[in-house]
């Protein structure tokens, strides 16, 4: 994965939660499935979105929350 | 010092002579005053007879999407010391053995951080410290690493797979429940600690199918030690035994498959019957043995109550030579592992645990998903009929 895909897939997540915020909540599990469609052409295996989800999460772009399953959100919205 | 909330109820339970939680509570709450107020809290949710509780949210350490389950209580004006009162699962040692410098440190991180109150160790195998706020949760978290510990799963992922004493303190284990518990839990740190699953996964392993961690009825995947060949029998033995008590009717006649016989003196048993369930040797620990062939049995599907009901796990693999597979770093188990989890992945829903997806798919699609071969030994229940039908020309 380059790093200019790299960005790209993490620009496009934290979009999506942003964007959805308050409105939908992403599960781990779908995000991951939602980019394998996405950047199918460019050939990004699960692994790969995994792997840039744990840096996201590492890096706090994003935080879990639960609520009767694990979800994405902004790290604005913990307590 | 009198008492912040009048708890006519849990007073209730400190009558009689056993252990009671709410007089270790009530220890706790002399130095926490957050302590106090759960007190409260839990006698509010026994008048009313419904939990007061709010559970999950946001709470969570720098990360991680596991390890610190929220709850908060729906009365944060009434009792603010549990306005947030969440539980850090503290990932336990395999087979839970410590030293007591070890537990005292983590009771000063309970005292220091929490609400002073410790829970070791509930069906999730961590050590759960209680009463967490947010505020404090991320210096916890640090001074538990320092110590060695890491924080255990929770949420939709593998939660911290536990196992028990296994060979480190028992004579009946079959296999080392300790060693492949803690491989399995380090080759799976980001499945544990980041939920990526539709929802919760555990793994347990059971030495014997006494099961300690109840691995049979409380895992995804449970592992429970067995044996191949023959039990050994030392007559001797067997002979002092039937001096001291009436080996035909509580060994014998209780034998789940009645495989057990007395030939003269000699006891015999039928291994090709035998369906490994402990009974005889627990009985008679000094006259039988398990066999020399140890092994496992691998179940899936078992879960506590929730969406459809609780189930007992069903025989995905007769027997396992985890022995040889240790050789190889488990590969073939880390391999159906993963294999499980991406059919899961692909075909399960939110919520679903892997048994019922087992179960809607059918366990011919789900072998089929996963690369396992159906043999006829796959049955629910020990004498079921299998769920594949075989033709005759196949074994
Ligand atoms: S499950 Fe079996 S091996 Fe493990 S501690 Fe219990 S009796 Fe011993
Ligand atoms: S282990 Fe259980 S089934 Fe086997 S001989 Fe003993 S009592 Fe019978």
């Amino acid at each position: 994965m380059t790093d200019e895909t790299k960005k790209k897939l993490e620009d496009k997540i934290v979009g999506l939660v942003k964007e959805y915020d308050g409105k939908k909540r992403f599960k781990p599990v779908d995000i991951v499935k939602e980019m394998e469609k996405e950047f199918a052409d460019e050939g990004l295996s699960k692994d790969d979105i995994k792997s840039v989800l744990k840096e996201i999460m590492n890096d706090e772009k994003l935080v879990y929350g639960y609520a009767g399953g694990s979800f994405l959100t902004l790290p604005d919205n913990k307590g | 010092m009198g008492k912040k909330h009048e708890t006519p109820l849990l007073d209730e339970l400190k009558k009689g002579k056993w252990v009671s939680f709410v007089r270790e509570i009530e220890r706790a709450a002399e130095k926490s005053e957050r302590t106090e107020d759960l007190l409260g809290q839990v006698e509010n949710s026994y008048r009313d007879k419904i939990t007061h509780w709010k559970h999950g949210g946001m709470a969570g350490v720098r990360g991680y999407g596991a390890g610190l389950v929220g709850r908060f209580t729906e009365f944060p004006e009434k009792y603010p010391g549990v306005k947030e009162c969440h539980s850090m699962r503290v990932n336990q040692t395999s087979g839970f053995f410590y030293n007591s410098d070890i537990l005292r440190k983590i009771a000063d991180i309970a005292e220091q951080h929490a609400g002073g109150l410790l829970n070791l160790h509930g069906s999730t195998g961590d050590i759960q410290i209680l009463g967490v706020w947010q505020a404090e949760a991320e210096e916890a978290f640090q001074k538990c690493a320092e110590l060695g510990f890491d924080l255990g799963g929770g949420g939709s992922d593998l939660r911290t797979p536990s196992c028990c004493v296994g060979p480190a303190r028992c004579e009946f284990a079959n296999y080392d429940t300790l060693q492949i518990c803690y491989d399995m839990t380090q080759a799976f740190q980001d499945e544990m600690h980041r939920p990526s699953f539709n929802y919760k996964f555990k793994l347990k392993f059971s030495g014997c199918s006494n099961d300690c961690v109840a691995a049979a009825s409380r895992s995804d995947m449970a592992f429970i030690g067995t044996w191949k060949d023959k039990i050994k029998i030392n007559q001797d033995e067997v002979k002092n035994y039937v001096k001291k008590f009436n080996v035909q009717k509580y060994v014998l006649d209780k034998c789940p498959t009645k495989c057990m016989l007395f030939e003269g003196e000699n006891l015999v048993i039928d291994d090709s019957n035998c369906v490994k369930c402990m009974h005889c040797i627990n009985e008679m620990p000094k006259a039988l043995r398990s066999g020399d062939e140890k092994g496992l049995s691998i179940l899936l599907g078992a879960k506590a109550p929730l969406v459809t009901g609780p189930r007992l796990g069903m025989m995905l693999v007769p027997f396992y030579d985890v022995l040889e597979d240790s050789k190889n770093d488990y590969e073939w188990l880390k391999g159906l592992i993963s294999n499980m989890w991406e059919f899961w992945d692909e075909y399960g829903v939110s919520r679903e645990r892997i048994g019922e997806l087992m179960q809607r798919v059918g366990v011919v699609t789900f072998l089929e998903g996963i690369g396992l071969e159906p043999i006829p030994e796959m049955v629910n229940h020990p004498r079921g009929n299998p769920f594949i039908k075989f033709t005759d020309d196949e074994d």
